[in-house]
């Protein structure tokens, strides 16, 4: 209560960007109740996991409304978390001291996207199966871990009941877990260093009281989310389409959720063979490569008086958005 | 019985020439083996010589180490229907089999000159007769002990079943020669398994193999019968199956008249041969009133609303009391087949609608965004009623029919049913997000108003 009452948040041109973490968190908050409401009617085996999302959705009061905000705000998450962590990016909230801050934002990215391709699986529905199938495989052409990598994840050589079960044991119980230690990990440095003020505006900043004025406009934007959530399962619900069907030939275009597209669209231009080594491995280790970078950015770009070093990261970054945008597009129109 | 004797070494010599000239292949591949290996340097063998030994010993086939002769001279020969035997006998499965020219023309494949190969004494029997053709072929392919060697699952009947074809008729019978034996349909010296499908009785290609005779009008001339069944075929709905669908079971022309006992299906056999495929519309033909009418009239069963070979597919047009309906070919208005034709037709169609109708707002519901593949997959079970009712007309009974329509009708109804529960509660969402939409905005407004009045309070009072 004493720390509520003393924090403050600072206020100039960049603040609307403190919003969009409190936004990723309550997006969260509202997957794990959605999750649990799921969880009193979803039975993960390959042989009742599509009829039971089927029953939920036509009979259970309400179950529609409970499974299509659960999907969209999946996205809507996915979406929140990319936007937070570009705009710590070129703010460069990543200074010291806060490293580990970025760090544990990092790994809580990794953490939401497996939260992502695991739970396309539950359904068990014929694009997801196929989706997890081409996922997977990408996961096995990692050179030496890749095989034992894929078996892992699939419980055995090919997608089956048992990577359902395992994917539900990620979606509701490591990756929970995990997420929840390191959200607490990533909140608790946030108040501990207090929001970080862009170098341009570190003399001239107004303040505004965390509670109540920060918070209740948290709660405006949580508010409209809901809406938006409700307009979204109202008039787009999600749909479920049909039973996988192991036997069933791959539905032709078939394409993974948006945020692995400029991925996915990446590995499918990449040439065959790249200087006698196979294409699609070396996107995929390029890939990894980005990720990696991506955890040690705040580790090689520590000094705020670097201007060649800021003017480089921010060329990078603008960059990395703009493949990301202009891929994704061409993915989601690509036949 | 010199003759006798004869035939009966001919056939030993058949049945262990394949084995004598594989066992001799590889007794020789044996002593060449031993030759390299004690003759020249020992590196030089293993490292060379034996390498091109085993490629040339398993590589090779065990037919293309047997000389010759008939092959060697009649493959240069300028007329080509001298050399054609040679040269099509390259793809015939005989060869591959290990089988040669002298295990069916007789002679001495290993002569050097055309006296001695074709020398009568060595059983040359040269190019049999049409007449001969049945009993040359069957010497082998009636043997089951011998043909057990080649393929055991093989039949060893089609010679008897030959003659009591109509070929076989004519040809022992009359002394016809014109008509089909083995080789007009099976060809000669490139002969193929029927499972080839450059074979000439391979299943798509069997109609264009019967066509070559029953299709030439002045071939078919002399024995008084039409020559447009094959025109009729690639019309009918089983040439369309066979030919556009590449559906291998589909009918051709063996599979109604018999490959080997090839016969026009007389009348009290047609639905015989339909049940065969159509067994239930078969079954439901012998137990209707139909099936006595058509006996007393002498008229062929399926065919005679079916038509034999350009059978369209059928549809709900043929049955009822309109014009254009089957029917009212024999039946007339005030009959109990045009009442119960009339029933039938009207049971279906309303079925049908019914259908129609259902699907069409499942439809509706699912492009809303409603989930509905439940009771769309339950609706197939109205589908399926009607495919039932549509077998059923064969009872000629309209109680039949209405047996599986009304269920059908139930199935269709609930169909309806779902899809106008689907609309509605995309409608009850809708408004319901007017709703929610109203209370958050109005929260929002709220929290909004909230943080003004405590913004302006910290303005005045600072502290």
């Amino acid at each position: 209560m004493h720390l509520a009452d003393k924090k403050e948040v600072p206020v100039h041109r960049h603040s609307i960007w403190y919003y969009f973490g409190g936004m990723t968190l309550f997006l969260f908050a509202v997957q794990v109740a959605t999750g649990i409401l799921l969880l009193l009617y979803y039975r993960p085996s390959s042989e009742n996991a599509f009829e039971s999302v089927q029953f939920i959705i036509t009979e259970v009061k309400f179950g529609w409304l409970i499974r299509s905000i659960h999907s969209w705000s999946a996205n809507l998450m996915i979406a929140t978390l990319f936007i937070h962590m570009f705009s710590v990016f070129f703010l460069r909230a990543y200074y010291p001291p806060r490293e580990i801050t970025w760090l544990s934002g990092a790994f809580l990215l990794i953490i939401v996207i497996c939260f992502g391709f695991s739970g396309y699986l539950l359904p068990w529905n014929k694009l997801a199966f196929f989706a997890t199938k081409v996922g997977t495989e990408i996961a096995g052409v990692v050179p030496i871990v890749g095989r034992p990598i894929l078996r892992f994840l699939r419980g055995g050589d090919d997608v089956t009941g048992a990577t359902l079960t395992r994917f539900f044991g990620f979606h509701v119980a490591v990756l929970p877990a995990t997420a929840t230690v390191f959200i607490a990990i990533h909140v608790a440095l946030v108040q501990l260093h207090g929001m970080h003020v862009p170098k341009k505006y570190e003399h001239n900043y107004q303040r505004m009281k965390f509670f109540p004025n920060f918070v209740l406009r948290d709660l405006i934007g949580w508010i409209l989310a809901i809406g938006v959530l409700a307009a979204l399962a109202a008039l787009f619900p999600w749909e479920l389409g049909e039973k996988a069907d192991a036997f069933a030939p791959a539905p032709a275009g078939i394409k993974p959720e948006w945020y692995f597209l400029f991925m996915f669209q990446t590995l499918k231009w990449i040439p065959a063979k790249i200087l006698g080594m196979d294409g699609e491995v070396l996107g995929i280790m390029a890939f990894n490569a980005i990720a990696l970078l991506l955890f040690i950015v705040p580790f090689i770009d520590r000094d705020p008086e670097n201007r060649r070093r800021h003017l480089i990261f921010n060329i990078c970054g603008v960059f990395a958005l703009a493949y990301m945008v202009v891929m994704t597009i061409v993915g989601y129109v690509a036949k | 019985m010199k003759m006798n004797c004869k035939m009966k070494i001919e056939k030993c010599k058949l049945r262990i020439e394949p084995l004598w000239h594989r066992a001799s292949s590889m007794c020789r591949a044996v002593r060449s083996l031993q030759f390299m290996f004690f003759n020249f340097h020992f590196s030089l063998s293993f490292g060379v010589v034996l390498p091109v030994l085993v490629i040339l010993t398993f590589a090779v086939p065990a037919s293309a180490q047997k000389k010759s002769s008939c092959v060697e001279c009649h493959i240069k020969l300028d007329d080509t229907r001298l050399s054609a035997p040679a040269k099509l006998f390259d793809n015939d499965i005989h060869k591959s089999r290990g089988l040669s020219c002298n295990d069916c023309h007789g002679g001495d494949p290993n002569a050097d000159t055309k006296e001695a190969a074709k020398d009568p004494r060595k059983g040359y029997l040269g190019k049999p007769k049409t007449l001969d053709i049945p009993a040359y072929c069957g010497k082998c392919h009636s043997d089951a002990n011998l043909m057990k060697r080649f393929n055991p699952s093989l039949r060893v009947d089609q010679e008897r079943e030959y003659y009591t074809s109509v070929h076989g008729h004519l040809l022992k019978e009359k002394g016809e020669t014109r008509v089909a034996t083995c080789i007009s349909c099976h060809s000669v010296h490139g002969i193929r398994a029927p499972t080839d499908p450059l074979s000439s009785v391979y299943p798509s290609n069997v109609a264009t193999t019967c066509a070559k005779c029953h299709a030439s009008a002045d071939y078919m001339k002399p024995f008084g019968i039409p020559s447009d069944q094959f025109d009729k075929y690639k019309t009918s709905v089983h040439a369309k199956a066979l030919y556009d669908k590449q559906d291998l079971s589909a009918p051709t022309c063996n599979d109604c008249h018999g490959n080997h006992g090839a016969t026009p299906p007389g009348i009290a056999s047609v639905a015989n041969v339909c049940g065969q495929c159509h067994g239930r519309q078969a079954e439901l033909f012998q137990t209707s009133p139909h099936k006595k009418a058509f006996d007393d009239k002498q008229l062929a069963e399926c065919i005679t609303c079916h038509s034999n070979h350009a059978i369209l597919k059928p549809n709900d047009q043929l049955i009822g009391t309109q014009q254009g309906a089957l029917c009212i070919n024999c039946h007339s208005n005030g009959d109990k087949g045009f009442a119960a034709a009339g029933m039938m037709r009207s049971r279906i169609d309303e079925l049908i609608a019914s259908i129609d109708k259902s699907t069409a707002i499942l439809n509706d519901a699912e492009k809303k965004g409603m989930e509905v593949s439940k009771p769309k997959f339950e609706l197939k079970g109205a589908t399926d009623a009607l495919t039932h009712a549509r077998v059923l007309i064969h009872s000629s009974s309209a109680a039949e029919v209405d047996k599986v329509v009304a269920p059908g009708l139930d199935a269709a109804a609930k169909g309806y049913q779902a899809g106008l529960i689907a609309l509605g509660e995309r409608r009850f969402r809708r408004e319901g997000l007017v709703v929610s939409l109203v209370f958050i905005l109005f929260l929002a407004l709220l929290v909004y108003l909230k943080i003004r009045q405590i913004e302006s309070r910290q303005q005045r009072n600072p502290s």
